[in-house]
């Protein structure tokens, strides 16, 4: 039992979050065991991305507690808040690559942030982390020359540069064609398994889901209505559930 | 039946009391913000290199518009004055006249307003597209503190690099009244030159210099708050482009008359 809970590397319990009068998280909660892809599938603006934002601290949350790593992260200070945010990968949904830096000095900013790694490793790990996203040519290239799955791609490579042991994917798929998103779905999953990522995505693609989740939350009415796997999901009788996977079924 | 249905009444009361209400909140945010700099700017990490970057960015691109600027005001100011001054016989003082106010008023108001109008839109539109699209979100996940990066550092390189500018533009606006006086007298450039120093005290030298910092000061924070209070898209950034320059031309002109009374209860009016 307790050794069940020390597995879990995020811990959400009844997190409320409003925006003035509109109340988008009430009462969420979710358990992400140590090396599990979990996804959180709901509608556009249902609240997804807030969940996300607010387990890394960038929104905090009126109500609940959220443990990331054994710590308390609502009321955490900056320092102690940054870092734990060494240990956390984000993907951003539009990759928020720094435009005025190239792709270079976009995947080496963590590393001559937060590391003492020399110049000769810093280069060794720019090209490590573009070959892993099959991208070494667009080494000196700058956000604006990329296309949108280019742009995700270095989002992704930046993100787990640093190998966290944490990465939150927001929408990793959103905007891009079917095979170019199911690229990227391949490609979040092999580099999971590869260096045993924890993750969490929030998503609305169905196919991302079923490539990448082992355990998906639907997100609806400001809390988790169901959860469970891709297939179990996909045979619920729920009519809410039944409709969202009506698409892939 | 007609559907259509009038706006709601908002008396003008209301709409008053609602627009200061706003405008009190934004001068609360920049003041806060503003102070919120000096919290920063003596705690580590330093990002002088982010400071080194800006400061050419700043400075380096601005020289040539205020190189045309500083001869074309101190040669017009020497051709406007010139007729006035010798109605009163007094056309020797033109040197003294063009140094003491090109020294101590025109040019920090007049290189702090071009520079307002240059560099704090270009600051708040770069931090507000970099809010609009999550980079500096992403910084916060980098735990990288956004602040110290994306503020301090265009703040630092303002306050540094105004008062350089002024310099350089009140030499070459003097420069620019002898040009005049050169055309319309033949008149000797070291009796100019040594005019302009004589007339020019330490007193008058130091504030004029010294409340470009100021200035610089104003335009980094004005722009960086604008920035970073982007909202709603690709509008948010134009309005917050536009906001920068227009509030902090406000701010450098009224914090000028504020200086110069204080000069001048402190260092006196001659």
């Amino acid at each position: 039992m307790n050794e069940a809970r020390n597995d879990i590397l995020i811990d959400v319990r009844d997190v409320w979050k409003s925006f003035a009068d509109l109340d988008v998280l009430t009462g969420v909660s979710m358990q992400v065991r140590s090396g599990s892809s979990d996804v959180i599938l709901g509608r556009s603006g249902i609240g997804k991305s807030v969940l996300l934002k607010s387990i890394v601290g960038l929104l905090r949350p009126e109500r609940g507690s959220i443990e990331v790593m054994g710590e308390q992260v609502i009321g955490l200070k900056t320092k102690e808040l940054n870092r734990l945010r060494k240990s956390i990968g984000y993907v951003f949904q539009y990759a928020a690559l720094y435009d005025s830096l190239t792709v270079r000095e976009n995947l080496e900013f963590p590393l001559r942030k937060h590391t003492d790694a020399g110049e000769e490793e810093i280069t060794e790990r720019v090209f490590e982390q573009l070959r892993l996203v099959g991208l070494e040519h667009a080494v000196d290239k700058m956000p604006s020359e990329l296309s949108g799955g280019m742009k995700k791609r270095i989002g992704l490579a930046r993100a787990i540069i640093k190998r966290p042991q944490i990465v939150l994917y927001d929408e990793p798929t959103a905007g891009l064609d079917p095979i170019t998103a199911r690229e990227i779905s391949e490609l979040i999953l092999s580099l999971e398994e590869q260096f045993g990522i924890t993750s969490i995505t929030v998503t609305h693609d169905l196919e991302c889901a079923r490539i990448i989740a082992n355990q998906i939350y639907i997100l609806d009415g400001g809390t988790f209505q169901h959860s469970g796997t891709f297939d179990e999901l996909k045979m619920s009788e729920d009519p809410y559930t039944r409709a969202f996977f009506q698409v892939v079924v | 039946m007609n559907t259509l249905q009038k706006p709601p009444h908002i008396s003008y009361y209301a709409l008053t009391r609602s627009r200061i209400r706003s405008a009190m909140d934004q001068v609360y945010g920049i003041t806060t913000f503003g102070l919120r700099f000096f919290r920063y700017v003596f705690v580590p990490p330093y990002e002088w290199g982010q400071v080194r970057k800006h400061l050419d960015e700043l400075g380096s691109k601005s020289l040539p518009l205020l190189t045309i600027v500083g001869v074309i005001m101190g040669l017009i100011l020497a051709l406007q004055s010139r007729p006035t001054l010798d109605r009163f016989g007094a056309g020797g003082f033109l040197p003294a006249m063009l140094a003491l106010t090109i020294v101590r008023e025109l040019g920090p108001v007049i290189t702090a307003l071009i520079v307002a109008g240059r560099v704090s839109s270009g600051i708040g539109a770069e931090v507000g597209s970099m809010k609009v699209t999550e980079q500096i979100d992403a910084l916060e996940v980098s735990a990288v503190d956004p602040f110290n990066y994306l503020v301090v550092t265009r703040v630092l390189a303002c306050s540094i690099i105004l008062p350089l500018l002024t310099a350089y533009v009140d030499f070459l606006a003097i420069f620019g009244g002898y040009i005049s006086e050169w055309i319309s007298s033949n008149s000797s450039m070291q009796l100019y030159f040594n005019e302009v120093v004589q007339s020019l005290r330490f007193y008058d030298v130091l504030p004029g210099i010294g409340k470009t910092i100021a200035f610089g000061y104003i335009i980094g924070v004005i722009g960086s708050y604008q920035g970073f209070n982007a909202a709603r898209g690709t509008e948010g950034v134009g309005r917050a482009a536009t906001s920068a320059v227009v509030l902090a031309s406000l701010n450098i002109i009224f914090l000028d008359m504020v200086i110069i009374q204080l000069t001048q209860l402190f260092l006196g009016a001659a």
